[in-house]
């Protein structure tokens, strides 16, 4: 058994979510300068090099990517034989990204009812936690923290058998269609197939995570990625929607074995201000 | 396409000679609205009331920036999506509003009362939120303090960075700007 102070969850979560905020991730960075380089419309070729320069200037001058520093999102993967002490778990978390979002001058984005209210929490609490218990004693925090724009973009549909694996490529680059220029495209794609209503949701929202050129390790699967990839980046919506090459820098799919009678797909969309940041404790 | 240096108000021969595509860097005041305040701007206009600033000829930035640090006007300031302001947007173009800087494209209503008055939508780049900021030189909460981040703030601007997405003429780089680029692919 291995005892950790809450105090350190929140000391890591308040850091994490600065730096996701500050820096850029190095895949993505280098897809975007290939992506500048690939392009040949001069609006996609401005709009690239305006983003390049905003991660020079977000890294030097701690200055956040996007004013959208978004909704904390962390997956923490929970060593089970952790034993967290001096404090309650959730509490401390949400301190750390009450902290960080107060100290790390990132915008409060969280309003504390959806529906009739929508006074914001100054605060950018609660955040949204998923725990999983895993062998060992570590932790592994996740910090994914998402913009309005292009989660707004997101969509679950419960499909079925009969649609196959068309009816299923049809959809996510009918979704990605849709979206068009809204969530600041190059995006990149997350998919998650199987599960169930939730799960595939969650599914797609982890598979925004893998590393850029990093195929799903099912052959067949990872071949669709690739053939979506190039669907999507033939529709021409292109850097800020407004005509490209580059439309998506990846499409990743997560899937899982679900019902006999269900066939859930979800898409998320992330933006190319992705940010992630992870820590092991 | 061309690049312009233009200053606010903008004048109907500023907007007649663009087209989009062109590259404009806006210098002087702009003001900041997302919808809670566009909300509030409309009702103020519905029951014959004054704004908070002069509308005509005015640009509306959708942003809802990051908190300043210390020695800096504002912090990070990237464009927030427009299609959320579209219901509110015909309305304060037909009191005078003559540009709107945003990302995403618009409404038919949208870029119809933007042709009824000569009116544009630029575009700026999402997500290239601190180069933006770096192009406000004074920023001044005028309005809807409570709204915090969504608050109207007069921004004084200089050389900021935007394509024009609508024109006056009725032409849309959301629609054109794809189609040119799957023309382009199948020659
Ligand atoms: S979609 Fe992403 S880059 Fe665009 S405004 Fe939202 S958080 Fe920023």
């Amino acid at each position: 058994m291995r005892d950790i102070n809450v105090s350190e969850l929140t000391n890591a979560v308040k850091k994490l979510v600065m730096d996701a905020n500050y820096y850029i991730p190095k895949d993505i960075r280098d897809s975007l300068e290939k992506a500048y380089k690939d392009e040949t419309s001069q609006s996609a070729k401005s709009i690239l090099q305006m983003i390049l320069k905003n991660h020079d200037i977000s890294r030097e001058k701690k200055m956040p990517l996007c004013q959208d520093t978004g909704v904390a999102v962390f997956f923490i993967d929970i060593g089970q034989d952790v034993h967290f002490v001096g404090g309650d778990f959730e509490d401390a978390i949400n301190e750390g990204v009450r902290q960080g979002y107060i100290e790390g001058y990132l915008r409060k984005s969280l309003v504390n009812d959806p529906v009739i209210h929508r006074v914001n929490t100054k605060d950018n609490t609660p955040a949204i936690i998923y725990p999983r218990i895993v062998p060992g004693e570590k932790v592994k925090i996740v910090a994914a923290p998402k913009g309005g724009g292009a989660e707004n973009m997101s969509e679950v549909k419960m499909m079925k058998a009969a649609d196959g694996i068309e009816g299923v490529m049809d959809f996510v680059v009918e979704r990605v269609k849709k979206s068009g220029g809204n969530p600041c495209p190059p995006v990149i794609v997350g998919v998650g197939i199987g599960g169930d209503f939730e799960m595939s949701a969650l599914l797609a929202k982890k598979a925004l995570f893998r590393n850029i050129g990093e195929r799903n390790s099912d052959p067949e699967y990872a071949e669709i990625e690739k053939e979506l990839l190039n669907r999507i980046n033939a529709l021409g919506i292109g850097p800020m929607g407004l005509g490209g090459k580059t439309t998506a820098l990846e499409v990743f799919i997560e899937y899982m074995p679900c019902h006999i009678a269900s066939m859930p797909v979800a898409v998320n969309l992330n933006c190319h201000a992705t940010r992630h940041k992870e820590i092991i404790l | 396409m061309a690049e312009y240096r233009l200053e606010t108000p903008l004048k109907d021969e500023d907007i007649e000679k663009l087209k989009i595509g062109d590259t404009v860097y806006l210098s002087g005041v702009i003001y900041t609205a997302r919808d809670a305040a566009h909300k509030r701007l409309v009702d103020l206009i519905k029951d014959g009331k004054e704004l908070p600033f002069d509308i005509k000829g005015a640009v509306i930035y959708y942003v809802g920036p990051a908190p300043a640090k210390p020695g800096y006007p504002i912090g990070s300031a990237g464009p927030t999506t427009s299609y959320r302001m579209d219901p509110y947007a015909p309305v304060l173009l037909d009191n005078g509003l003559k540009g709107m800087i945003g990302k995403g494209p618009r409404s038919k209503e949208v870029i119809d009362a933007m042709v009824r008055n000569k009116a544009v939508y630029f575009a700026a780049t999402g997500g290239a939120a601190a180069l933006i900021a770096l192009s406000v030189v004074s920023a001044e909460v005028i309005a809807y303090e409570d709204l915090g981040t969504e608050a109207v703030r007069k921004l004084v601007v200089k050389d900021f960075p935007c394509i024009v997405a609508n024109d006056m003429y009725g032409n849309d780089m959301y629609k054109e700007g794809v189609e040119q680029f799957i023309k382009r692919g199948k020659i």
